[in-house]
């Protein structure tokens, strides 16, 4: 049975709102010309493919539904579980049910911890017990090392022979229709990711890649599902962002007078509260409200992903204020112009001036800022988490892993895989939106300063 | 000048007004106190005597904004709206969950804070600085491409892992700073080395950037083409004329920020210890301590809006276009 | 007579998204001591990268691909970074167009004059303020001690310019580049600065290279001229021989597109088409596509700088064979006709526009700005009102407030005897179809996110002109025809057009209303010579088959001669004299006028 949690649609509802501005932006040199500026830098490519794949499997996490129980007898209505799942916790099965006790090290086939044994002659010692899952299909461990390198080599040659496959096909598809984006910038990219992901996958199969947990989940498997989290909190976030920022914007430099002032003024006093102490009380009122309502949530998914939507609710609500200023010394700026004027002189109404002359000459700005912002909320969505004001703790995040895993800093020797994993997975995610995000600032107007 | 500064100052008011209704909104309006009362004493001893006690106790039992029942102007100031909000501006915050006198808790950590925050902002603007004007000043070389590439990078980390990283390598493998904790006097600086030298690198590469490209809009600028018409040196041009011009919106633009300093920062206070203000609000946070949460956002406020004003003011100083205009 | 400064060969690439510009193509030029000389051109034709190229300041992406620049026998171009930095400013000196930007917005200008003596001379302290003083003096700076402690933005353009003159000329540079030294400048102040230039050159003997775009400038200053375009010099010759008979059409047309009272009966000389993209490599002369005069060698064999007498070359196959007859002198201008029986269309009667002073802590009112103080003029129908003056006289707000596009104060507005200043938004609507505008810049005036069509149809569609979009299409086409652009022109995007095409597309846009009335602010002084002449040709021809009435705000006098029936002189928010322009402009009686006119440098 599908289930559509509230962030699932707003998600799909970005991914339309996105497809339909790149068709109407096709036929319009303005905004069709700076993506193609955008798309002839090297960085930007790559960037873009490993956000493409960021993407994927954010949106393959985005669509839910609820697995039927198996029937007790035939002719009984199907019941559902009351857990939803994602077709990528379908793809990803074995990962999510292959549970330790505790902490194992990447590729263990060992506990990090002694437990008492049973030694096959019946005498019990302290000992890392074997994994119930991470190579458990070794008969001697001895093998390990033979087997880790022959599934690595064998995911690399699959990568590579899915990599040639794809290249073959791009080049058809591709490359002739827009010979002038750096193609081998792409290909090194998808290249790179599938080198990673192939013998990941391979290995992922007999061991922990990633190690596992404190509870014993496969730490891949939730920097996998962390994805969704943040891309949710980048783009959910500018649903509400943007309608706030661009009308207050735009109105305040448009009308001024005592529209300005009462817009400035409250978008000084926003500014004002320190935006970390800002969202931490908006939240904490969120819980309040979340906790005495916990009837309203049939599934503790929904309630997570209530909580998750009224945190971007909240970032956005605290975040427009940025784009509002810029627009509004934009607008400021526009509604001196000569064919403003123009348009005055003409009788043309205020609403025709601003849907057909300020808006689309502020849009430049508003894409720049929308793809600056994305990574600074991801990056905001690891230190709310941490302070815990972030998503609910029920949620895989970047942030609920790092918090989790910042408990262990102390044990002797370190339990550093989670903190890496989030590390890697981050850090590739933000450094690439933060590439892009250049790339297209410098396509859209290099002399903007956000 | 003054009267533009007295017109600021002015201005200010309506803001902390504004931002005294909000809060007092947020956190009373949204949801009533005995929704608060259910959530701090957790499920199990959810009675309506345990919530009018708890109520009670900390004064949210009379009525919100109007007291119809009380004499004179007691209607007014017998109210929650009065004691909790009102009062906030004669810096009365009231009592903390554990009872302690949140006004004076917050003086005691103000300095810890400070000592924290202070060599952080020092430090951090003259390296931010002398880096961007190194990358503006070989620019498009190899070494502002590198600059550039590194400041990215490390714009793409999370300050979360400067933090664990710094700590781990450090403190752990290198054994030359303690890991967490605070002393007052001298001591604190064996405690301040590490974190101010995260501090420092957290933000390294977002402001180093910015001022870069601060940098290099100004040398675009006709006036240093002038000056070069003059023969004057490179380092000349850079020193006397660009860095003058470029100041100015960096200064003025971390002026805000110096009356937050007291604040003290959220994260690194409490990942080393350090017992600043920066740490009671994450430590009320976690503990849902609403009172405490309360009085940091109209602190904090109030700091935002002297740090505005010291912005006006720093401007009608720098630049002699606002000064004598 | 040796030469201060000597160019030979020199070329200047840039590199840009469409490929190598070559900005100066191989120009050869020398100047002597005490001399003038001048480098006139259109804009785009490499002339102020050449100044930039003598000082080695070009900017990031141009750089110096071959040629000599040998100042007093030094060569420039050899010498490292560190040897050129000790010419710059003291051997020589350059001076640019835009006085407010070119010195720095944060340092006092006695500072920014000083810094050239500590530079270049041992001078310190107390001796080096002396020289600053006395510099400050020379070039004319009053209360020069109290200036020297003042920033730029403190002082008016024409100060700033001396200011820029005198760090120029602090340590006696044997060569000055001015680039454009006046452009930025209003034309009484240009006079001043040009006298300034004229006298200091004769003091100090050193030589002149002065860029602008202006034959009345060049008439007024220069000793030698050198035409510059597409990147080459056409024409090099002696003020005289060139101002008399000059010999490359280019040169011919650039005197024949001057607007002026001897024109007014007919249209102005246009030169057709636009500048070659200097990415192109040339196979032939670079003027042949919009030579009246190209014959087939022109387009298979680049010409060379031949010399047809002593200091006078020229650029041109046809120069082999024959000479170009002298400039015919320019005839006394026929006096306008009287208006007469012509039907007033717009009677303003003591316009004021006065804007807010508000000080203080509570923003009070504590005075005025009378930008527009009391003006009354009218406009008949089918006639050309010229509104003349200096920038800052409020000329434009008169413009503006005449459309209610900035609220008028006090006085009246009447439009066929029906008043203006007390309609609403609404209201208005009525009107705003019978007068329109067309603005200075065209780069500001068309929306760049709209294409050409919905540029022309907005105003169609906002008062209901045309009954239909089919119908309106049609119009659009009957418009660009009237416009001389073509009908491909609808789908395109404003920034695909030259600046002068979006003039058109701007005067265009006003007529698609059937406007009677048309308030043109300033429509041409942001293009140059040719292509002015173009739209002013457009204008003066659509007033005769449309019957059109302009009120032609404008700070060229040049302008007003050839289009004008009637003229009014604005000085500080006033209208100082008005009347038949003939009369105004021979036989002015206020003395605002007299010195207005006096300061136009002229080419005859």
């Amino acid at each position: 049975m599908p289930v559509v949690l509230a962030t699932d649609f707003l998600v799909w509802l970005l991914v339309l709102a996105v497809a339909s501005f790149a068709w109407y932006s096709r036929r319009r040199a303005h905004l069709a010309a700076p993506w193609a500026r955008v798309f002839r830098s090297r960085t930007a490519v790559a960037s873009a493919v490993v956000l493409a794949c960021y993407i994927l499997v954010g949106l393959l996490d985005s669509l839910h539904y609820r697995p039927a129980l198996p029937a007790r007898d035939a002719g009984a209505p199907v019941a559902y579980s009351v857990e939803a799942r994602s077709l990528l916790d379908l793809g990803l099965a074995p990962l999510r049910e292959r549970f330790e006790k505790t902490y194992s090290a990447p590729l263990a086939t060992r506990l990090f911890q002694r437990e008492q044994v049973e030694l096959p002659d019946g005498r019990t010692a302290r000992d890392f017990p074997r994994l119930r899952h991470g190579g458990a299909h070794l008969e001697a461990e001895a093998d390990w090392g033979k087997d880790v390198v022959l599934r690595a080599l064998a995911g690399l040659a699959a990568a590579f022979a899915l990599w040639s496959v794809v290249l073959i096909c791009a080049r058809r598809a591709l490359v002739r229709r827009w010979p002038n984006v750096p193609w081998g910038a792409a290909a090194a990219a998808l290249g790179a990711i599938l080198a990673l992901a192939g013998p990941a996958a391979m290995l992922a199969d007999g061991f922990h890649v990633l190690g596992t947990n404190q509870v014993g989940q496969d730490v891949l498997y939730q920097a996998l599902k962390s994805i969704r989290t943040s891309l949710v909190i980048g783009t959910v976030t500018t649903l509400v962002l943007l309608p706030l920022g661009i009308m207050a914007g735009i109105a305040a430099g448009y009308f001024r007078g005592w529209v300005d002032d009462v817009i400035q003024y409250l978008y000084t006093t926003l500014n004002s509260i320190p935006g970390v102490l800002l969202i931490a009380a908006f939240v904490l009122m969120l819980q309040v409200f979340l906790d005495n309502h916990g009837d309203w949530f049939p599934t503790t998914a929904q309630r997570a992903d209530m909580r998750l939507l009224g945190l971007c609710a909240i970032l956005g609500l605290t975040s427009w204020t940025g784009l509002a200023r810029l627009l509004r010394g934009e607008a400021l700026k526009l509604s001196e112009l000569e064919y403003i004027q123009a348009a005055h002189a003409f009788g043309v109404s205020h609403a025709r001036i601003l849907a057909r002359h300020i808006l689309p000459n502020v849009a430049h700005i508003v894409i720049i800022t929308l793809v600056l912002d994305f990574s600074g909320l991801v990056l905001a969505e690891a230190v709310l988490s941490y302070v815990g004001v972030g998503v609910d703790p029920s949620t895989t995040s970047f942030g609920t892993m790092i918090n989790a895993a910042r408990l262990e800093m102390a044990r002797e020797p370190m339990v550093w895989w989670s903190l890496a994993a989030a590390f890697v997975f981050m850090f590739a995610l933000v450094l690439a939106a933060n590439l892009f995000a250049d790339a297209v600032r410098d396509g859209f107007d290099p002399r903007v300063r956000v | 000048m003054l009267g533009y500064i007295l017109r600021r100052t002015l201005y200010a008011i309506p803001i902390l007004v504004g931002i005294n209704l909000l809060t007092f909104a947020l956190f009373f309006l949204v949801n009533t106190p005995d929704d608060m009362a259910r959530l701090q004493l957790g499920v199990k001893r959810v009675t309506p005597e345990a919530i009018a006690k708890w109520k009670a106790e900390r004064g949210y039992d009379r009525p919100l904004l109007w007291n119809a029942p009380a004499a004179g102007t007691k209607k007014f100031t017998d109210t929650i709206f009065f004691d909790k909000s009102v009062k906030l501006f004669a810096l009365d915050f009231g009592r903390a969950e554990d009872n302690r006198d949140i006004f004076n808790e917050i003086r005691t950590r103000m300095g810890p804070s400070l000592a924290l925050a202070v060599p952080v902002f020092l430090v951090g603007l003259m390296v931010n600085i002398t880096f961007a004007l190194g990358m503006a000043f070989f620019r498009a070389t190899y070494l502002d491409l590198w600059g550039v590439v590194l400041c990215v990078a490390m714009m793409s980390i999370s300050s979360l892992f400067y933090i664990i990283g710094g700590q781990y390598l450090i403190s752990k493998l290198w054994h030359l700073v303690p890991i967490s904790g605070y002393e007052g006097g001298v001591d604190a600086a064996k405690f301040l080395v590490l974190p101010v030298l995260i501090g420092v690198i957290g933000a390294f590469g977002s402001s180093t950037r910015f001022y870069r490209t601060l940098f290099l809009e100004e040398m675009g600028k006709d006036y240093v083409r002038t000056a070069r018409a003059k023969g004057l040196a490179e380092s000349v041009v850079m020193f006397r004329h660009v860095l003058k011009n470029a100041l100015i919106p960096i200064l003025t633009g971390v002026v805000v920020v110096i009356p937050t300093l007291f604040l003290g920062s959220l994260i690194t206070e409490s990942f080393f210890g350090i017992p600043g203000l920066g740490s009671y609000t994450i430590d009320a946070i976690q503990a849902q301590d609403f009172a405490v949460v309360r009085s940091m956002v109209f602190i904090g406020s109030v700091l935002y809006i002297v740090g505005l004003l010291l912005t006006d003011i720093s401007y009608t100083l720098v630049d002699p276009r606002v000064r004598l205009a | 007579m040796s030469a201060a400064l000597e160019l030979a060969g020199l070329r200047t690439v840039l590199d840009t998204p469409e490929g190598e510009l070559r900005a100066v193509d191989g120009v050869d030029l020398e100047i002597a001591k005490g001399e003038c000389f001048a480098l006139v051109g259109e804009s785009g034709c490499g002339k102020s990268m050449t100044a930039l190229s003598i000082l080695r300041l070009l900017p990031d992406v141009g750089r110096i691909a071959g040629g000599s620049v040998r100042l007093g026998g030094l060569d420039l171009l050899a010498l490292p970074e560190a040897a050129m930095r000790a010419v710059r400013g003291k051997r020589a000196a350059m001076i640019f167009q835009e006085p407010g930007t070119a010195l720095n917005p944060v340092l006092t200008v006695g500072r920014q004059v000083a810094e050239v003596i500590e530079r270049h001379t041992s001078l310190r302290g107390p001796a080096v303020r002396r020289r600053t003083l006395e510099l400050l003096r020379s070039v004319g700076v009053p209360e020069a001690e109290r200036r020297m402690g003042e920033y730029a933005f403190q002082l008016s353009g024409g100060q700033r310019q001396r200011v820029m003159i005198a760090a120029a000329l602090a340590v006696d540079p044997e060569v000055l580049i001015a680039d454009e030294p006046t452009t930025a400048l209003d034309v009484t102040i240009q006079a001043q600065i040009l006298d300034l230039l004229a006298k200091l050159q004769a003091e100090r003997g050193m030589a002149l290279l002065l860029i602008t775009h202006d034959l009345g400038i060049v008439a007024r200053m220069a000793d030698r001229v050198a035409v510059m375009y597409a990147g080459e010099i056409v024409e090099v010759a002696p003020r005289e021989q060139f101002f008399r008979a000059p010999q490359h059409p280019y040169s011919q047309k650039l005197f024949a597109a001057l607007p002026g009272a001897a024109q007014r009966d007919g249209s102005l000389a246009q030169i057709p088409g636009q500048v070659p993209p200097l990415t192109t490599e040339f196979g032939g002369c670079r003027f042949t596509e919009r030579c009246d005069f190209a014959f087939e060698r022109c387009a298979r064999e680049v010409p060379q700088l031949r010399t047809l007498e002593p200091g006078h070359r020229v650029r041109c196959h046809l120069r082999e064979t024959e000479r170009a007859a002298p400039r015919a002198a320019s005839r006394a201008a026929p006096a306008a006709a009287a208006a007469a029986g012509a039907r007033r269309l717009l009677d303003v009667k003591d316009l004021k526009v006065h804007f807010p002073i508000r000080r203080g802590v509570f923003r009070r009112t504590v005075g005025y700005v009378k930008a527009v103080d009391g003006v009354s003029l009218a406009v008949a129908e089918g006639r050309t009102l010229a509104l003349v003056g200096e920038s800052g006289s409020g000329k434009t707000t008169v413009g503006k407030a005449i459309l209610q596009l900035i609220r008028p104060s006090a006085g009246s507005v009447r439009y066929q005897g029906e008043e203006l200043t007390r309609l609403g938004r609404a209201g208005l609507q009525r009107y705003r179809a019978a007068m329109q505008i067309v603005f200075q810049d065209p780069y500001a005036s068309l929306n760049p996110r709209m294409r050409v069509a919905d540029i022309l149809a907005e105003g169609m569609r906002s008062l209901g002109v045309g009954r239909d979009d089919a119908e309106r299409a049609r119009r659009i086409g009957v418009l660009l025809d009237q416009v001389g652009l073509p009908a491909s022109a609808t789908s395109r995007y404003p920034h695909e057009f030259s600046g002068g095409q979006r003039q058109r597309i701007a005067i265009a846009r006003a007529l698609a209303v059937e406007p009677k009335l048309i308030v043109c602010d300033e429509p041409t002084s942001a293009l140059d010579v040719s292509v002015q002449a173009q739209i002013l040709n457009l204008l003066k021809s659509l007033q005769e088959r449309l019957g059109l009435a302009y009120l032609f705000i404008t700070h060229n006098l040049a302008v007003v001669e050839y289009l004008a029936h009637e003229v009014a002189v604005m000085n500080e928010g006033r209208i100082v004299e008005q009347g038949p322009a003939g009369e105004v402009l021979r036989a002015p009686r206020h003395p605002y006028t007299r010195t207005l006119l006096a300061a136009v440098p002229k080419v005859d």
